[in-house]
């Protein structure tokens, strides 16, 4: 461990949503997930999860019902890319006049 | 119980490292490192060490690993020469801006093109800015004990640190050195920690982009941007020197050696014409000054020991009453003069009564380095009238040049 | 303090590369540290080595540490392994007036008697073969010779180094090709007015 004299200044954090800023305003697509097809919300046990492991932004929950949080989803579409059941789609930022909420 | 011994610089290098209890060695050989990197990965062939050796190809990967290694909280090692160190270059700088601690050899050697197997500074003084902590050892004694010093301050200032010693000089020569006992190694350097160990437990974010600002993590602690990073770099380099003399008071203490960490002087107490070189060039300094004595010129000869960070108000506090200040090294900045010459002239600046100086460039791709030479140097800067015009100090002047 | 240049013993060697000068080198260095030589530095060439090239191997012994670490400008002894090399290289350049020359050669040591320098000869190849050792292995053989004509170290001290250093690679015979060759040993002091006054 270093000498209690240092700081060891680094670009380290605790990786979360949030981490790169505010990066909710940048999307152009917003990720929609269809639980209909989606494998634990269809099966109600905790499997697949891959939009939240690759999910660079940390935003996607690991729940039965993975949920995304606006806030900071910078809609790079990782996770469609990602979903091996085609359950997440893109879907054009003008649908939600609404902004963070997903009626449209 | 001490271990004497009678072996080549590289051979010491190599058990020191053993000594120090590196885990993760990857090297690529390079002459005049290779016997160095042969005798370690010899050592743990035969079970005689305990460490991972990691065969790569290229310097590059060579630091790359090591980089890894020392993220997962081992231990590393590595050692090159010449342009295997420049090839290393982009990876110098990541492993001191991520706070990697770990230790490395150069073997000091000329830098290509032409090439040149044979030694002088230049690689080492062409990675100055890198970040990394450099020290030059003269002898195997030094190898030794600054390769035991060099881990603990890695370790305790999270700056990675370069061991140099010279090519052929002290790498292929045979001297007498000892081995300190690997229990009071032991005692003397705790197990290795690095703050930001890979752990999937606590996983962080490490080394991403940062943006030009300052910023606030996902717990709202305000984040460093670059410059605030590089910035506590500096000011932690600057911090090392001090650290650097404590473990040396710490190692003199359990082993008995020590006691010129920054620099190692020699009949410099009433000096009024010092030398200063760095490496075995300062030892060859010693039977020079001898002779000055003797014909009643009061003359020393400093040793630099420790290059970056470089001590300038240690250095400047006592040099600024000397008479003059001769500085030779094997190394320049190309198109300026030398660059140990002008990290001197800078930190006197402040010093109304600074000396004289002069500059000599010498040894360049093991051009020979005659003795008498360097008596004629010295002596002829001593005479009284020469005094260098701004200009003349501002020239290096070549020894030894064939034209 | 420093010694005088003048006190310190500086050997240099010659051979051929892969001949072994630099291990006959480093015992000599082991021996004279054991002997209480505080400082000792054995360099070889610096650079390249190419078997059968002529190479030079330098040595400097002290009682007190060594700073220096230049060439050997004037040597006190010089060590040829190989009487071919006397053709090749000017083995005595720099050899300080009186100082030793040390041969491994076939022919007589009047043949290779100089005006300044003593000489000192024996069949160090012949005689290695004797002792057992595989033909052309020298190194050990000429520090017998070295030991005779120096009264640098004495001979058990070389033969115990000798031993240690060759430890996997036939150790009696080695110390035996020593003792044969420390045996054979011809010194030609050196002749004044050249070798026919
Ligand atoms: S990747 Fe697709 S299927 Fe898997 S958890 Fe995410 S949305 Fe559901
Ligand atoms: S689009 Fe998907 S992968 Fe990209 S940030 Fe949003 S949730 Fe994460």
């Amino acid at each position: 461990m270093p000498d209690p004299r240092f700081k060891v200044l680094t670009s380290a954090s605790t990786s979360g949503p949030g981490d790169a800023g505010r990066t909710g305003s940048w999307r152009v697509e917003r990720p929609i997930i269809d639980y209909s097809r989606c494998t634990p919300a269809r099966t109600g046990k905790p499997s697949c999860h891959l939009c939240w492991l690759y999910c660079p932004d940390n935003v996607v929950s690991k729940s039965i019902e993975p949920t995304i949080d606006l806030e900071y989803c910078k809609g790079c579409g990782i996770c469609a890319e990602e979903c091996p059941v085609n359950a997440i789609a893109m879907v054009a930022e003008e649908e939600f006049p609404a902004g963070g909420k997903n009626e449209p | 119980m001490n271990h004497k011994m009678i072996e080549s610089g590289n051979v010491a290098a190599a058990l020191a490292v053993r000594l120090a209890g590196a885990e993760v060695i990857a090297a690529y050989p390079i002459t005049p490192q290779t016997p160095l990197t042969e005798k370690l990965s010899q050592m743990i062939t035969r079970g005689e060490m305990d460490a991972e050796y990691v065969a790569v190809e290229s310097e590059h990967s060579a630091l790359a690993v090591c980089i890894g290694a020392a993220s997962a909280g081992s231990r590393s090692f590595t050692a090159t020469s010449s342009n295997g160190l420049l090839y290393m270059s982009e990876q110098l700088h990541w492993a001191a801006g991520a706070r990697l601690p770990m230790v490395m050899c150069v073997v000091n050697r000329g830098v290509g093109a032409p090439w040149s197997v044979w030694n002088d500074h230049q690689d080492a003084i062409s990675q100055r800015d890198a970040g990394w902590i450099q020290v030059f050892a003269k002898d195997h004694q030094e190898i030794v004990d600054m390769t035991l010093k060099a881990f603990r301050l890695a370790e305790l200032t999270h700056i990675p640190v370069m061991v140099n010693y010279d090519g052929y000089y002290l790498s292929h020569t045979y001297m007498p050195f000892e081995l300190p006992d690997a229990a009071d190694v032991k005692a003397f350097l705790p197990p290795y920690e690095y703050l930001h160990t890979l752990d999937p437990e606590r996983p962080e974010s490490l080394n991403t982009v940062t943006l030009p600002d300052a910023r606030h993590d996902v717990n709202g602690v305000k984040r460093g941007g670059y410059m605030d990073i590089r910035h506590n770099l500096h000011e932690e380099m600057r911090l090392a020197m001090e650290v650097w003399e404590e473990i040396d008071a710490d190692f003199q203490r359990r082993f008995g050696r020590g006691g010129a960490p920054i620099f190692d002087l020699y009949q410099c107490d009433d000096a009024e014409f010092v030398v200063v070189a760095m490496g075995t060039l300062a030892n060859q300094f010693r039977d020079v000054v001898d002779r000055l004595r003797h014909e009643g010129i009061k003359a020393g000869v400093l040793s630099l020991q420790m290059y970056r960070p470089f001590p300038s108000s240690h250095i400047a506090n006592l040099l600024q009453s000397a008479k003059g200040v001769m500085v030779f090294e094997k190394g320049l900045s190309y198109g300026n003069q030398g660059a140990l010459f002008a990290d001197l002239k800078s930190a006197l600046y402040p010093f109304p009564a600074r000396p004289t100086l002069h500059n000599f460039i010498t040894g360049l791709g093991g051009r020979e380095i005659r003795t008498e030479d360097l008596y004629q140097a010295v002596k002829t800067s001593c005479e009284p009238g020469n005094q260098s015009s701004p200009e003349q100090t501002d020239t290096p002047q070549w020894i030894g040049l064939q034209l | 303090m420093q010694q005088e240049p003048s006190r310190m013993i500086q050997i240099r060697w010659h051979g051929r590369g892969g001949q072994g000068a630099i291990t006959a080198a480093k015992v000599v260095a082991e021996a004279s540290f054991n002997t209480g030589f505080g400082g000792v530095a054995m360099a070889p060439t610096f650079g390249t080595e190419r078997r059968g090239a002529p190479v030079c191997t330098s040595l400097k012994i002290a009682k007190g540490k060594i700073y220096d670490l230049s060439p050997i400008v004037s040597p006190n002894i010089v060590v040829v392994l190989d009487h071919l090399i006397l053709n090749e290289v000017d083995v005595t350049a720099g050899l300080q007036p009186g100082g030793l020359l040390v041969i491994n050669s076939p022919n007589p040591v009047e043949t290779h008697a100089l005006p300044d320098f003593r000489v000192a000869v024996a069949n160090v190849t012949k005689l290695g073969i004797e002792a057992g050792l595989r033909k052309g292995i020298v190194n050990s053989g000429i520090i017998g010779v070295l030991g005779r004509a120096s009264g640098l170290v004495d001979l058990d001290t070389l033969a115990a180094c000798i031993a240690e250093e060759f430890r996997d690679r036939k150790p009696d015979e080695n110390v035996r090709a020593a003792r044969m060759s420390y045996a054979a040993t011809q010194i030609h002091e050196p002749t004044p007015g050249g070798p026919d006054a």
